[in-house]
């Protein structure tokens, strides 16, 4: 079927009325910029849509089979660009379960509180930036104004706003920082202050209400069939929630519940969402108080816990011996030397290896240091995960969060699928917005909490 | 509960193989049973699989050694090297369990059946493979292209597709027959 942008055309519906089909978006503002809905209205009623996506589309996919395993690190950041964290610990999951990997219990504290700082940066945008759409301005600078100070928390533990790349295979970059645990408190506090203002401010305004409630409805064998999941499917009383179903990192040991709607109308989605920051603040407290000092790297090849001091004198046993017999076939692109030549490096010695990379005062202070840094970072070295493919769900701001990752047993990623939470409800959504008004669509599509760097990829 | 054994009885002649490497329980199946095992698995009430999380495919063009014995698990070989392997990841609400379905599909008549009849949020997960891999889905509504744009050229994930080729955003019909002749070979320099 052929499109004409921009030109609309009339065609006489049964009602003997005209109907009229008409695109809205990509350059809607309500769009995002980013999707775009072929619409057929009677009048202001919506009798056919057709959602496209696709509009940021950058092949990650593509992208991680290029690199090494820590190279497609820096990729998740820009997949959910809201809550970036939850997609660093999800890939590293699912490598680390290559690995066959369990990292310590402080690096899953750790985990487990950056995950929720993120998951409530994730509803405080889709509520807030919703909120804006129905006209509600003031809710979403509250709102960004609490995002603001988690943002704060999340740059002072990993040094980026944004693009954070923080985990690593069998741990984290860094430990948190000192006083990280009163800083967050402090932020949770102002979180809490914010949440309860805007509380006051949209659940039981007239206006709000009106435009959400009885408005973008889907039965729960819908949303099932659908595949959704997250606040979306738990609006409509389903209580699958993968924190709860099938616990990973330490959300075995923290205390939380898990909301549901009733109808799974826009109504219930924000409150859903809501009450999930609540709780995701009762987690990060839990997590803080039952967190122990600890080591927060291991090794994946022995699961044994990699001492700071002792990584330098490790970096020693880079397992070089057959390194003579090569010849040297480093092309100019820098690409290292071939597949081949490296299998005869490492015979079976890629045990000896170590994959965690050094602090960054080694690597630039001392020759082991640089060493097991360039060991760890040129093409054709880099880390190997044995054969194998593994999937690993996390619970994303907007549901199942899965990567798939297959390893060829090079330092290379076969193959990295992500399964983007906010798909199913995207196409889904064609149906729920069929038989409301136009300006539902726009209540509807914010509830959904489209973030298109997830759902292109 | 077993979920590979209770497959492996109920259709012995359809699965090729199973592993549960990591914990993921996974079969690989005949493509020809695809439909019946996934109603089967949808149906059931001891398996209960109401919920299809997530389809892919995987391009075995390069995987060392071949695709025949591209098991890591050392369990029995596959026989027949296919190209393409189709991934279905399935969970069950009602039982908290998971079960990965795995089908080889050949290069040559790349088609497999579609699932949009289970479950609706196939028709969109099967766009995105045939966009990705160009493997077709026999019934399926709507097939075409969900995150390229329609005037694309070939199936970026496959594994001879270069990663660095280009491709003009928007070209015309006519002068995009003329320029896939020149395309056809990697650009280095952008």
């Amino acid at each position: 079927m052929e499109y004409k942008p921009l030109e609309v055309t009339r065609e006489r519906a049964s009602s003997g009325t005209e109907s009229m089909r008409i695109n809205m978006g990509p350059a809607h503002p309500a769009m995002h910029g980013v999707i775009r809905i072929m619409l057929t209205l009677d009048g202001e009623t919506v009798t056919d849509a057709e959602v496209e996506i696709g509009y940021l589309h950058r092949a990650f996919e593509k992208m991680c089979e290029q690199g090494n395993y820590l190279q497609a690190l820096p990729y998740t950041d820009r997949l959910n660009y809201v809550s970036p964290l939850i997609n660093n610990f999800g890939y590293m999951a699912a490598v680390e379960k290559l690995f066959g990997l369990q990292c310590t219990e402080r690096t899953q504290y750790i985990r487990v509180i950056l995950s929720e700082i993120s998951r409530i940066t994730d509803h405080l945008t889709c509520i807030g930036a919703s909120a804006m759409e129905l006209g509600s301005f003031t809710a979403f600078l509250y709102l960004m104004k609490a995002r603001e100070f988690l943002y704060e928390l999340v740059e002072d533990v990993t040094g980026a706003r944004l693009t954070v790349s923080y985990a690593r295979v069998g741990g984290v970059k860094a430990d948190l920082p000192a006083g990280c645990k009163e800083k967050t408190l402090k932020a949770l506090a102002e979180v809490r202050k914010i949440l309860s203002e805007c509380d006051r401010l949209l659940t039981r305004n007239r206006i709000f209400v009106d435009r959400l409630e009885g408005v973008g409805v889907i039965s729960k064998e819908d949303a099932l069939a659908y595949g959704i999941t997250g606040p979306f499917l738990r609006s409509t009383g389903v209580d699958y929630d993968v924190r709860k179903a099938q616990p990973y990192f330490a959300y075995d040991r923290v205390d939380f519940d898990v909301p549901v709607g009733l109808q799974g109308d826009n109504y219930d989605r924000y409150l859903v969402r809501m009450e999930e920051m609540r709780q995701s603040m009762r987690i990060i407290e839990q997590a803080f108080s039952k967190m122990k000092e600890g080591p927060v790297q291991v090794n994946p090849f022995t699961g044994e816990v990699i001492a700071g001091a002792k990584m330098v004198d490790e970096a020693k046993l880079g397992h070089t011996s057959g390194l003579l017999e090569i010849k040297a076939a480093v092309d100019p692109t820098l690409d290292g030397t071939s597949k081949y030549d490296q299998q005869k490096i490492y015979p079976s010695g890629e045990k000896e290896k170590r994959v965690m990379l050094p602090a960054k005062e080694n690597t630039y202070g001392n020759i082991e240091g640089l060493m097991n840094h360039f060991k760890l970072i040129m093409i054709g070295h880099g880390i190997r995960p044995p054969k194998g493919e593994a999937y690993f769900p996390v619970e994303g701001g907007n549901g199942e969060l899965g990567f798939y990752v297959i390893s060829d047993g090079t330092d290379k990623p076969y193959r990295v699928r992500v399964r983007p939470p906010c798909l199913p409800p995207m196409a889904a959504l064609a149906n729920m917005i069929q038989g409301g008004t136009v300006a539902d669509i726009i209540a509807t599509f914010g509830s959904v909490n489209m973030i298109a760097g997830e759902l292109d990829r | 509960m077993n979920l590979i054994e209770a497959v492996t009885n109920k259709f012995p002649d359809l699965v090729i193989c199973s592993h549960s490497q990591h914990g993921d329980q996974t079969v690989i199946i005949r493509k020809e049973g695809l439909g019946t095992l996934m109603k089967f698995l949808k149906y059931d009430p001891q398996l209960d699989f109401n919920i299809l999380m997530d389809i892919t495919a995987v391009d075995y063009l390069n995987y060392p050694p071949s695709p025949l014995t591209a098991l890591p698990h050392g369990e029995k070989a596959r026989e027949g090297a296919c190209r393409f392997e189709m991934v279905y990841h399935l969970y069950s609400l009602k039982y908290n369990h998971r079960l990965r379905v795995k089908a080889p599909v050949e290069l040559e008549a790349a088609q497999i059946d579609s699932l949009a009849e289970l479950w609706p949020v196939a028709d969109w997960f099967e766009r995105e493979v045939w966009d990705m891999f160009g493997i077709r889905f026999k019934g399926h509504p709507n097939l075409k292209r969900l995150l390229m744009y329609e005037e694309f050229e070939g199936h970026p994930l496959r594994k001879d597709y270069p990663y660095n080729k280009r491709q003009p955003i928007v070209v015309s019909r006519e002068s995009s027959v003329k320029a896939s002749t020149d395309d056809s070979r990697p650009t280095t320099d952008d």
